[in-house]
């Protein structure tokens, strides 16, 4: 996909629908039918190409704003203000951009306020996915900064009638070391715009010598988050505001039949808001809106669709060739009857789970005239923006989403659902409207990381080098699904299928699953092969990079001196590579009869220079704990169009109960690019717990989740 | 009907079927207490109802009139952070911080019952919370933290 930005890989990978909105035609046309095929993200598969005719929509073709005044405003006072259309959501963006613009600037960090994901006041971004932040949009902001300070430097000379050459900026002052001369950044801009391009190559500060980058800062307004103070997207209030609910089908792809609203209406306060298949009530308040709610009676036609059970036979049976698809071949296949080399071939399953962030998507919708206003927890306000601006028909400009930090997403709120529902609702109500979606239907009607089958069919020679790689990934993606270790020949495909469920991003899309399958495939090669676990990695891993933190994590964890006590305790280990990190993992698993308990974790991790490492650790912990949901006990069951387990009461997620010991290993690479750390620091947790699963009991678990019912099967 | 929030009594009309959770997040304004899940399986929503926790999306509003309510915006003191406040913010133990306020009033309760908790301990009064940014190691940290400072009277 060679015409692609980088930032926009990760929507290609992943087509994420709109939910089916038949708003129907009325009044002038404002509310028209919006197709099945409208897609929010742009589709790997042919429908949005042929949908804009072309090959990338407009938004996709955004290049990032060259002008200092988009990106940072100094007040008089020299209070700094930073735009960015990045949004927070647990990652610490706020903080660690906030750092890096502190730093270029030479101001105190504290003097800083980063106004994020606000479509009126920040420059177009795509969204705040594929770990992009660090790598794309810190050197954009590095640079503004940067190239503010040259520009104030020369301000000051002017001022002074002096050369630019001998002045300083520091601590938000410029000053002449000569003369003592020293003015604030604020009484220079006057809080003017500085209306300049950003320097084509501005003198930027090298990680060595930063002192607000590069060290821990303490998160940026925590205070207001251990006092509650902080209001996200569901604590957002306007005056007369109504509170809504939407009527969901009763199954997916449902279709209307018949609906009786009045016993709905006839609850005082409630009010019933229809717009073809689409049915919501508004009260003044939750209970209300929960009854009335409750007693539409609504008739639905489903059609028949498939469960859990035919899952993975379905997803082989409908693989498809067309866009989306492609295979990768290098060196020849080694002829069958090649003796000596010793053949392996597996299949791997991977579950549909859910993101569950713990804030379920809500969203607050204002209409004034044809002007409309949304809060929402979203990754894409933009994209949102566009979303509703196309569902309502209005004007781009008409249309303002702003994103308050957000309680998480981990990939699951790239759309705009609660947006457009609250937003439909308001419109009907003639007042604002708050939505909030419940948890049942966040684990319903959002979407979910894709399911996935893999094959891997490998063989290794007498030395433990790899002879021949063979990988096929059915529907759970292609990110990471290239091999870090040398193979003579190999053969790499992916292959997209028809999802049964909606699916879409997720923290670190396949990789998580390719990492699985691989890491897992390796460990049996080594074992063929007679070769430790690590010795066969390391002997096959050109990376040096790679093998770096391999080694950093393997001497923390003591991998040489563990000891095998089979059946009780087992060690295993996996790595990885994506987005520009680089990850190892070793874990300690302890066994007694069908229980698994992981015990302890050693996570080595190199991302380039370190931007803020206590942020940085924090993601990797929480990183290992989100991986150890979907490695050991998460799993959508669905069946005929219906989710099975829409709570935590049945879908259970990592609890305290689950903590292993954490050690984390930072490899701060001063010299080398900074690049993002919210996701591929997942990837190793799962196959190193099946690795060390198999050195404990032999038993090679393939599936995932590895747990059926908390415990491991009693035989594979 | 009659609410006692952080010492301050409010009046409120209650709808049919209200519970406590929409009365202090809706009627009172006291957004600070988060909905998760609405059936008591995440701790999103806990504040202490005459000093113990409990899910407020689980009661009724009826039962918690005219008892005391503490939400996490009652917990500090003229400005001053709670021990377990302080040490959240110290050990940094969360991420997006949605699942904050209920961990720390919980973490506050066990402190008041028992001042020196060891992990175990603290693991087990908080398993019915969920973070989903997998910050619980972090949290067990500042819990022990804060348990410290409050025995050494650092912080009242």
């Amino acid at each position: 996909m060679p015409e692609i930005p980088d930032d926009a890989r990760e929507l290609l990978q992943h087509e994420i629908q709109t939910l089916r909105r038949r708003f129907a035609l009325r009044r002038r046309g404002f509310f028209r039918l919006l197709g099945n095929g409208v897609l929010v993200g742009w589709a790997a598969a042919g429908a949005a190409a042929q949908e804009s005719g072309r090959f990338r929509p407009s938004w996709m073709r955004h290049p990032l704003s060259q002008n200092i005044s988009a990106w940072l405003h100094i007040a008089p006072s020299g209070a700094v203000t930073v735009y960015t259309g990045k949004v927070e959501v647990g990652q610490n963006i706020r903080t660690s951009l906030a750092q890096q613009v502190a730093e270029e600037l030479r101001v105190p960090l504290a003097a800083i306020r980063m106004v994020m994901g606000d479509t009126r006041l920040t420059p177009f971004d795509m969204g705040t996915f594929g770990s992009r932040t660090t790598p794309t949009m810190g050197p954009q902001l590095r640079k503004a900064a940067a190239s503010a300070r040259a520009i104030l430097i020369e301000l000051a000379a002017r001022r002074w009638q002096t050369s630019a050459s001998g002045l300083v900026a520091e601590e938000g002052r410029i000053r002449d070391p000569k003369t003592g001369n020293s003015v604030g950044y604020g009484a220079l801009t006057r809080g003017q715009r500085i209306a300049r391009a950003i320097a084509a190559d501005p003198e930027l500060t090298p990680a060595e010598r930063w002192r607000v980058a590069g060290h821990s800062a303490p998160k940026v307004d925590g205070r207001l988050f251990v006092t509650g103070a902080h209001r996200y997207p569901a604590d957002q209030v306007v005056p007369g505001m109504l509170i809504g609910k939407v009527v969901r089908p009763s199954a997916f792809h449902a279709r209307l039949v018949e609906c009786d609203v009045s016993g709905a209406q006839a609850i005082s306060g409630a009010r019933v808001v229809r717009d073809g298949d689409f049915i919501g009530v508004v009260a003044p308040d939750q209970a209300t809106a929960v009854r009335a709610a409750a007693q539409v009676r609504a008739r639905w036609r489903a059609p028949r669709q498939i469960g859990n059970r035919e899952l993975f036979d379905a997803l082989r049976r409908t693989a498809r060739n067309d866009a989306g698809h492609f295979e990768q071949t290098s060196g020849a296949a080694p002829a069958v009857s090649a003796g000596r080399l010793k053949r392996l071939q597996a299949s791997y399953e991977i579950a549909y789970i859910a993101h569950a962030p713990l804030e379920p998507r809500a969203a607050l919708a204002v209409w004034r005239h044809d002007h409309l206003t949304v809060w929402t927890g979203t990754q894409r306000p933009f994209g949102v923006q566009q979303e509703l601006a196309s569902a309502f028909h209005l004007p781009l400009k008409n249309v303002r989403v702003l994103m308050p930090d957000t309680g998480a997403a981990f990939g699951g709120k790239h759309t705009g659902e609660a947006a457009v529902e609250a937003a439909r609702l308001a419109r009907g109500a003639g007042r604002p409207v708050k939505l909030i979606w419940t948890r049942e239907e966040e684990f319903t009607w959002a979407y979910f990381r894709p399911a996935g089958v893999i094959d891997i069919n490998a063989a290794v020679d007498d030395d433990g080098r790899i002879a021949a790689w063979e990988f096929d990934n059915f529907n759970s993606g292609p990110a990471a699904i290239g091999t870090p270790y040398r193979a003579q020949y190999s053969r790499i495909a992916f292959h997209p299928c028809d999802p049964p469920l909606r699916q879409g991003s997720y923290r670190s899309l396949a990789a998580c699953a390719n990492h699985f399958a691989r890491e897992s495939h390796m460990d049996d090669l080594a074992r063929l092969a007679g070769i430790d676990p690590l010795e066969f990695r390391l002997k096959n891993i050109p990376d040096p990079r790679l093998r770096a933190v391999f080694r950093r994590a393997a001497a923390r964890f003591g991998w040489a001196r563990r000891r095998r006590l089979p059946g009780r305790r087992g060690y295993g280990l996996a790595c990885g590579f994506e987005k520009g990190g680089y990850v190892a993992t070793c874990a300690e698993v302890e066994i007694s009869g069908q229980d698994l308990r992981i015990a302890r974790v050693t996570e080595a991790w190199d991302s380039g220079a370190v931007i803020n490492p206590n942020g940085l650790r924090n993601q990797i912990e929480g990183a290992i704990l989100m991986g150890i949901g979907g490695a050991l006990r998460e799993a959508i069951q669905f069946e005929n169009g219906r989710i099975l387990n829409p709570r935590f009461s049945q879908y259970r997620v990592p609890r305290f109960a689950d903590l292993p010991g954490i050690e984390v290993v930072l490899v701060d690479r001063k010299n080398e690019k900074s690049f993002g750390a919210g996701e591929t620091p997942i990837v190793g947790i799962a196959p190193a717990v099946a690795n060390a699963i198999c050195d404990a009991t032999g038993m090679r678990l393939r599936s995932l989740p590895m747990l059926v019912d908390g415990r491991l099967p009693a035989t594979v | 009907m009659r609410f006692l929030v952080n010492g301050k009594t409010h009046e409120v009309e209650v709808a049919p079927g209200e519970i406590l959770l929409w009365v202090l997040r809706d009627k009172i304004g006291l957004t600070g207490t988060k909905f998760g899940c609405g059936e008591g399986q995440c701790g999103a929503c806990t504040v202490l109802l005459s000093g113990r926790p409990v899910r407020s999306c689980q009661v009724p509003a009826a039962g918690a009139a005219g008892q005391p309510v503490t939400t996490i915006e009652g917990l500090a003191r003229d400005g001053r952070l709670h021990p377990v406040q302080a040490a959240f913010l110290r050990q940094e133990a969360f991420q997006c911080g949605y699942c904050t306020s209920g961990m720390i009033l919980s973490a506050a309760a066990l402190l008041q019952r028992k001042p020196d908790p060891d992990e175990r301990e603290i693991r087990a009064a908080l398993n019915g919370h969920i973070c989903r940014c997998g910050v619980y190691g972090r949290i067990v940290k500042a819990v022990r933290s804060a348990a410290r400072a409050r025995r050494a009277g650092t912080v009242k």
